[in-house]
């Protein structure tokens, strides 16, 4: 996964081509996307980074299918964005955590399981996996407002897991979290990733979090909402290295630099064409 | 040892905490009638005019019996007739039978608000059409729907069916309830926050999937005031409607009845007065127990 362009072996996990999405306001206009294309292949994980405004957040609610594009098309696993949806190809996980305050910790995260109709012996099996697999055991039975934030975002993760799904899209979901548990957290989410091998979508604003997490790291600039670059990130991720010595590799901080140099080049005009992407 | 000792005085705080409504309840009814008395006792005979406006009430026993003649007077039988029922029984059971006119109305009142509330969740188009009606519905006095219902009422016949006179008044206390429910129930339906929404979208879960494991849920904070309100307006709805369809038998009625006893019996028109209260009290008492039993939905009212 960490070759310079992954080839992608059969169908992409995510196909963006030629999107565009143009909101109408009251006063007039505004294109908050232009000439997206972009190919996530299985298993990959992906950031997109970018100053608010950029369109990020919408891209990756494009992929929801909890909009529409203008113009362009959306193919997931292989079909339309909308029949994903449809066939739950997807977890999904916001800033917020999004939590049902009257469900309980195992409530919350048997929901989609519930809806689906997932049998109850199936449904008590899987939610005690995944409450283990967040570390929250002793709160299976609390509600929503008896945990703290972090807790809050480990439930909807595990929620967003909860039916197995090859992709998963996040909203800026550590944004909200202070920076101790932040990093406990993308720690975790590695590792949740490369257990399940599902291919993620993550949306942020932190260079650093972009770069630890991603295999590649997609930068986008506003008004027009568009792709400028891609970074590659190459950071010895074996099961046994751990995320503390990860942060101090020079290799972090090359790619922290990459992707930096992307964005603000970006705003300085004519050089962002020219940035060394290795 | 300690845990369970921390455990029982906790229990105990909490049994504090719950009894605490009550006796400010309690003590709220006993300055009501110390005020009475001191007023009776204080103010004057005739009361106080200014003009040919009486602005204070007179104070003779005609007009203010004691708190004491009134309840006495409860103890006393109903009429002079030797096998006359004690008054405070005839009370609670006019007082009863009013309760189950009510409790119908506002069953009634809380199917068709519920309904007109989700069709109005469902299409956007019905709320506009729909909710101005709703609240035009109000503006109808009561004394004038009355006789309405009861003619209509009273044309009505399925095979052995036949209208009742106390079927008037039910709908009549129904048309009452159903406003507060309506409108209440409508915000909670709207009430789930976009992120949750687009959670179910991402489910692909359907507007009757949503509606039972998100609106319907989320409505309860917002629904169980509605209710309250639902429940004081259908008891309200069914007293004046007992009098002005003249159903006899419930409270409504026997307020009518006994006005006449002002002057030769003065403590016996407070009577079912008090069983009017008692009966708003009861009627609230058993909604805030609905809220009780509800109480898992009400978290985010709890937290937030």
């Amino acid at each position: 996964m960490n070759q310079l362009n992954p080839t992608i072996p059969g169908i992409p996990a995510v196909d963006v081509s030629g999107v565009s999405r143009v909101f109408s306001t009251k006063r007039g206009e505004v294109t908050a996307l232009d000439g997206i294309d972009l190919t996530i292949a299985p298993g990959e994980f992906v950031s997109l980074i970018g100053p608010s405004g950029c369109g990020k957040s919408t891209l990756l609610r494009l992929i929801a299918d909890l909009d529409q594009p203008t113009t362009g098309s959306i193919n997931v696993f292989g079909t339309p964005a909308g029949i994903a949806r449809q066939n739950q190809k997807y977890g999904i996980a916001f800033q917020q955590a999004g939590l049902l305050p009257w469900r309980t910790v195992t409530g919350n995260i048997a929901l989609p399981l519930e809806l689906h109709g997932v049998g109850k012996t199936a449904r008590t099996q899987r939610v005690s996996e995944l409450i283990e697999m967040v570390g929250l055991t002793e709160f299976a039975g609390s509600y929503p407002d008896q945990l703290s934030g972090g807790m809050q975002q480990r439930v909807a993760i595990a929620r967003s897991l909860a039916e197995k799904p090859e992709l998963l899209l996040m909203d800026e979901p550590f944004g909200a979290l202070d920076e101790m548990t932040r990093e406990r957290m993308q720690a975790e989410l590695l590792r949740i990733a490369a257990e399940s091998k599902a291919a993620v979508v993550f949306v942020t604003h932190s260079i650093p979090e972009a770069v630890f997490l991603s295999d590649r790291v997609v930068v986008m600039s506003p008004r027009p909402g568009r792709i400028t670059g891609v970074v590659p990130v190459s950071l010895s991720r074996s099961a046994s290295s751990d995320a503390e010595a990860l942060r101090e590799d020079t290799a972090f901080f090359a790619s922290v630099t990459a992707v930096r140099e992307e964005l603000h080049g970006e705003s300085s005009g004519a050089s962002a064409r020219g940035v060394d992407l290795r | 040892m300690t845990a369970a000792l921390s455990s029982r005085s906790l229990r105990a705080k909490s049994a504090r905490a719950r009894l605490q409504p009550f006796i400010l309840g309690v003590i709220s009814v006993v300055l009501l009638a110390v005020l009475w008395e001191l007023y009776k006792f204080a103010g004057p005979a005739d009361g106080l005019t200014i003009g040919e406006t009486r602005v204070l009430p007179r104070t003779t026993d005609l007009a203010m019996p004691h708190v004491w003649d009134m309840i006495a007077r409860l103890g006393g039988p109903l009429t002079g007739s030797s096998t006359a029922i004690p008054l405070w029984l005839a009370v609670l059971k006019a007082a009863g039978m009013s309760l189950g006119i009510a409790a119908i109305g506002w069953s009634l009142g809380l199917i068709v608000g519920f309904a007109l509330a989700v069709l109005m969740q469902r299409f956007r188009i019905a709320e506009s059409a729909v909710l101005p009606l709703v609240i035009l519905s109000q503006t109808v006095p009561l004394i004038a729907l009355a006789p309405v219902v009861r003619v209509w009422g009273s044309r009505l016949e399925f095979g052995s069916f036949e209208w009742e006179s106390w079927m008037s008044v039910a709908v009549i206390a129904s048309y009452l309830a159903f406003f507060p429910i309506a409108v209440g129930a409508l915000r909670g339906l709207q009430s789930p926050d976009t992120i949750h929404e687009e959670l179910m979208r991402s489910y692909a879960a359907g507007w009757w999937k949503t509606l039972v494991y998100l609106r319907l849920p989320a409505s309860v904070p917002y629904l169980l005031p509605a209710l309250g309100l639902g429940a004081a307006n259908a008891v309200i709805g069914t007293i004046v409607a007992e009098v002005s369809t003249g159903l006899s038998g419930g409270i409504g009625r026997m307020i009518l009845d006994f006005s006449n006893f002002a002057s030769s019996d003065p403590a016996k028109p407070w009577a079912p007065i008090f069983g009017a209260i008692l009966l708003g009290l009861v009627a609230a008492g058993l909604v805030s127990l609905l809220g009780l039993a509800l109480g898992r939905y009400r978290r985010a009212e709890v937290s937030r």
